[in-house]
């Protein structure tokens, strides 16, 4: 199993040794060529992530009454706040941390395919699975793929044994105004919260080893400029401090800017600034469940040498 | 020849400048991602989605549909409810819970008594898998939605005598109203166990007894561990949420009562 994981690895490495060789003998071949010109567009860059988790398929509003969240959430309004974010920047990527499914008659009655419907018309980038995604199997996960015109990421679930195999990768990478953004998917445990019939051959990983090698990967061999983890591990077990979590991720791993997560329902009023294992700060956010809230983190970029003049800052 | 043979390198060497090109480019494109980025600011923050924001109507107008077919559906009226029924009506019994383990068993024994040729002694659920109230009056679909959100489908597992009393320890020790059918208990002051009957028959030891339940529970849900290694298993492939439908469309109204099944004296 891991086997297989790694020689995925060793194909895209291959893959991309040999674009680089072809294009490097390419510029050889055409003589020195100044490349001045792009110092020059290096200027302020601008990168806006905006992301849910656990929809749970609550594409209408709560209704007035609603004891908890009367009037809140809805796909309708959330589609155009989305629209004029990337009006206002188009350097803008959106993300869901899992669970889209289950939790209304929709996905009763339509299986989730007007859930994936909905986020592709939003133009959603990219998702994780979640535990509840299985609520109509593997198979029934398998046959929406169809209307979702974004792809799913996992990295340690490893789907060789069952239909989702080749259709989940473990990481996508992103290329926005010349940034390079890496994005990994982690799932939770299966066994006990999942019915084993549901999820079939699927195997779990141990998340926090997965990332670490995940962070490596797309910080070293595909150095990107952003590394975000997309989790549904859960934010923090507070009886069980022992559970993967993504605080414990945070603190257990190095080179990743952004965990957004899922699957505890945590409503953070901000982001959580955490340090991780070489004492940098890492971003941790979850905006609780079903839609009410769109979270949003914006990077800007500058030189590596003004950062490390002008020092980096953090505002949530 | 010759001629046709100038013209078939030209257009080679052509389509290789091109490619020279196009490798050109995308070197360019390369060199340009790979020079060095740092983040100098983040800035993070949530949005509330409420009714201050418009409404996509290309969104609005694709759900549409959607929703009039299930919002149809979910107000077909099936029955009829005497009273409000809630999961805290009763102390070790609720007269939703009764109604939910009655309706199971009787719905699972028309399925399972075609395949198998037996019938169910017992029906056992969770008292935590009652997700909503049921109010007195008419009784819809969206009824039978709110009590069971979940995709939770019905099996029947065949027990040994021990695990049956496994079961009955397990219940007495939970001192939770579990939906019971088919079997009575009673517990003295300090939950012993005084007195247990199966359809009002003693246990009897080396017999087995057929247990519908959730596959949820069969799984290890809630720790019901006497259920994990049954003696036969049948999957139903019948969701609980299509029972209760189906049992409401054949009543006019639903019982609603405690009929001291599970109690403490």
């Amino acid at each position: 199993m891991a086997d297989l994981f790694n020689n995925n690895f060793r194909k895209m490495k291959r893959r991309d040794f040999i674009q680089n060789s072809l294009a490097s003998s390419a510029f050889v071949a055409m003589g020195g060529l100044s490349l001045q010109s792009f110092t020059a567009s290096s200027a302020k860059k601008h990168i806006t992530i905006l992301h849910t988790n656990d929809v749970h398929s609550h594409i209408d509003p709560f209704g007035a009454d609603h004891p908890r969240n009367p009037n809140q959430g809805g796909a309708a309004r959330r589609a155009s706040l989305i629209a004029n974010i990337r009006k206002e920047n188009p350097n803008t990527l959106l993300l869901d941390a899992g669970d889209i499914f289950q939790g209304t008659p929709y996905f009763n009655y339509y299986g989730g395919e007007l859930e994936f419907k909905l986020m592709s018309m939003m133009q959603y980038d990219l998702a994780t699975i979640g535990n509840h995604d299985f609520d109509n199997s593997i198979d029934g996960l398998y046959a929406q793929l169809p209307n979702a015109n974004f792809e799913f990421v996992s990295a340690n679930y490893d789907f060789k044994n069952t239909v989702l195999d080749t259709h989940v990768k473990p990481y996508k990478i992103f290329v926005k105004d010349g940034v390079k953004i890496g994005i990994f998917g982690l799932g939770v445990k299966l066994e006990g919260l999942v019915d084993k019939r549901m999820y079939k051959e699927t195997v779990y990983n141990d998340p926090i080893e997965t990332a670490q090698e995940m962070s490596r990967i797309l910080k070293e061999e595909e150095k990107c400029d952003l590394v975000i983890c997309l989790s549904h591990i859960g934010y923090h077990y507070k009886r069980n401090p022992e559970r993967p979590s993504d605080l414990k991720l945070a603190r257990a791993t190095k080179d990743i800017d952004l965990i957004i997560g899922g699957h505890t329902h945590t409503f953070l009023p901000k982001p959580t600034i955490e340090k991780n294992s070489v004492g940098e700060s890492v971003l941790v956010n979850q905006v609780g469940a079903y839609g009410i809230y769109v979270g949003r983190v914006d990077f800007y970029f500058d030189d590596a040498k003004n950062v490390i003049a002008n020092g980096k800052s953090i505002i949530v | 020849m010759l001629i046709s043979c100038i013209f078939y390198n030209l257009a080679h060497i052509l389509v290789f400048m091109k490619k020279i090109v196009l490798l050109l480019t995308i070197f360019l494109a390369i060199s340009c991602a790979e020079e060095k980025q740092s983040v100098s600011k983040i800035e993070g923050k949530r949005i509330n989605i409420n009714d201050s924001l418009a409404v996509d109507q290309k969104i609005e107008d694709f759900i549409k549909p959607f929703r009039e077919r299930i919002e149809e559906d979910m107000n077909k009226v099936l029955s009829f409810a005497p009273k409000d029924m809630h999961k805290n009506d009763g102390e070790l019994e609720t007269t939703i819970g009764n109604l939910m383990a009655d309706l199971v068993k009787s719905q699972s024994e028309l399925v399972y008594k075609q395949r198998t040729g037996k019938s169910i002694d017992i029906c056992l659920l969770n008292h935590g898998g009652i997700r909503a109230p049921i109010p007195k009056g008419p009784i819809k679909t969206q009824t039978a939605f709110n009590v069971m959100p979940f995709e939770n489908s019905i099996v029947v597992a065949e027990l040994t005598s021990e695990n049956i009393h496994n079961m009955i320890r397990y219940l007495a020790e939970a001192k939770r109203a579990h939906p019971i059918s088919g079997l009575t208990i009673k517990l003295d002051a300090n939950e012993k166990v005084t007195e247990a009957l199966i359809n009002g028959k003693p246990i009897e030891d080396g017999k087995t007894y057929t247990v519908a339940t959730s596959d949820y529970l069969q799984n290890g849900g809630d720790r019901m561990n006497f259920l994990k290694n049954p003696e036969t298993l049948e999957v139903l492939d019948y969701k609980i949420r299509n029972a209760m439908i189906d049992y409401f469309k054949s009543v006019d109204t639903i019982p609603a009562r405690l009929d001291g099944r599970f109690i403490q004296q």
